[in-house]
């Protein structure tokens, strides 16, 4: 496939972690990459294991599935339980368990749940079921709010009143700045690839200024993100924190306007809760007054959602913020597996504990 | 969840839809995120919509830059790992 399989050639990855070795000279760092997919990357082709050993690499809070709460998925499955209710989601959402039940659950149960790979899909079955609500969970980041909102202005165009969004959709850059202010010492981030070609370069800028932080926007291949630890190497050896682009093929420095102003115009900023992270203040997206007709929360007020309830001993939330590793779950591999996950970093394909599963942790040097 | 596929658009078509191919197989996406849509340029694919053009000059630079950390090795010589 051409603009991927350059970026695998196995030679050069040696180089490149050489180059690493010699501008530390010996100094110890600690990077985080930001995304799920990066994280799916390092544990895929076994790079963590191939960096020197004074280089750590911490997973973050990049996968917008794990850091969904479970407050979210109760109301999705509320919501599913309703009679005239198509529920339409990305096919990662179905086994995150809620308080207790799944989306996976309850179409077992019977109840009409979809899995889509595109809203336009879900625009589809609206038109296709007039008699029915078509609701679809918006559970994204700035990668994928965009064309969440341009179904919302298909939607409102066409007049087509049985569709609606249920919104989770979170930002990037308030997560970063959470962590950047936390107890966690990090010396950089590999910043999200396809994310940024929506919102560029900038939105990175306070980490450097403020904090001091090394960024590197990395493309999701193995020599990628090789290749971005090496430039962050660079600028912590040179002491010259700053945000550079190395997926610049794809993610430009100005980002793509013209998909921010489609989001802009459907959603607003608003609070957000994290998965054991918290409440990030502006971090979330909920739906433009304009666009109430068009959004889940508002038409459907009275929800039969049951109460909230934890999973005792689940440590996700420490994990989404490097804080923990999974090996210091109790539950990771005996009571929580792929097949029978008990949180949402073991059920997305691109949550730490899944790939930590999946790949093994051998050769690790996390600093334990 | 922001994984995206660089594919070809071979062919812009009405109502912001546009047709693009990867390894033979063809499909329909919307552009409706896009400003320019030039035919025989590869896009970004995310989720049914082109995200972004690739830039073939920047990932042209990138090849060789990468390309010049075995170069780069050859000179140096082999590294003592200790």
């Amino acid at each position: 496939m051409k603009h991927i399989s350059e970026y695998r050639d196995g030679k050069l990855s040696v180089p490149i972690v050489e180059s690493m070795r010699r501008r530390l000279d010996g100094r110890q760092v600690t990077f985080m990459e930001v995304c799920g997919t990066h994280t799916m990357s390092i544990y895929r082709y076994g790079l963590k294991w191939m960096l020197p050993e004074n280089v750590n690499l911490l997973s973050g809070p990049g996968c917008p599935v794990c850091v969904t709460g479970n407050e979210y998925i109760d109301r999705a499955v509320a919501l599913a339980k309703l009679d005239d209710v198509i529920l339409t989601t990305f096919g990662d959402m179905m086994r995150v368990p809620g308080s207790s039940s799944s989306l996976e659950r309850e179409r077992a149960a019977g109840h009409d749940v979809r899995v889509v790979y595109s809203t336009l899909e879900a625009l589809d079955l609206a038109r296709e079921n007039p008699g029915k609500e078509v609701v679809f969970l918006g559970v994204g980041f700035e990668t994928t709010v965009p064309t969440i909102a341009a179904s919302i202005l298909v939607a409102m165009a066409e007049g087509l009143k049985n569709f609606t969004v249920a919104s989770a959709n979170k930002t990037v850059p308030e997560a970063l700045a959470a962590i950047a202010t936390g107890e966690l010492r990090l010396n950089g981030f590999l910043g999200p690839a396809h994310v940024s070609t929506i919102i560029g370069a900038e939105p990175y800028s306070f980490l450097p200024r403020d904090h001091g932080l090394a960024v590197v926007i990395a493309g999701f291949e193995p020599l990628d993100v090789l290749h971005s630890i090496d430039m962050l190497c660079a600028q912590v050896a040179e002491d010259r924190p700053e945000v550079e682009l190395q997926y610049a093929r794809i993610a430009k420095a100005e980002g793509n306007p013209k998909a921010r102003e489609i989001t802009a115009k459907v959603f607003e900023p608003c609070n957000a809760n994290w998965r054991g992270i918290g409440v990030i203040p502006g971090s979330g997206l909920a739906l433009r007054e304009e666009f109430a007709d068009f959004d889940a929360e508002r038409k459907f007020p009275h929800l039969e959602v049951e109460p909230l309830r934890e999973h005792a001993g689940c440590i996700c939330g420490d994990i989404l913020q490097g804080l923990a590793q999974p090996e210091d779950c109790k539950l990771f591999g005996g009571a929580c597996t792929p097949e029978s996950p008990v949180g949402a970093c073991m059920v997305s394909s691109e949550g730490t504990c899944a790939a930590h599963f999946k790949y093994g942790s051998s050769g690790g040097h996390r600093g334990d | 969840m922001c994984l995206g596929i660089p594919m070809k658009l071979i062919r812009v078509e009405d109502g912001d839809r546009g047709l693009v191919e990867v390894d033979g197989m063809q499909k329909t996406v919307s552009l409706a995120l896009l400003e320019e849509r030039p035919e025989g340029a590869y896009v970004l694919v995310h989720a049914g919509y082109a995200l972004q053009l690739v830039d073939e000059e920047e990932a042209e630079k990138t090849l060789k830059l990468l390309r010049e950390f075995a170069e780069l090795k050859e000179k140096m010589g082999p590294e003592d790992p200790a």
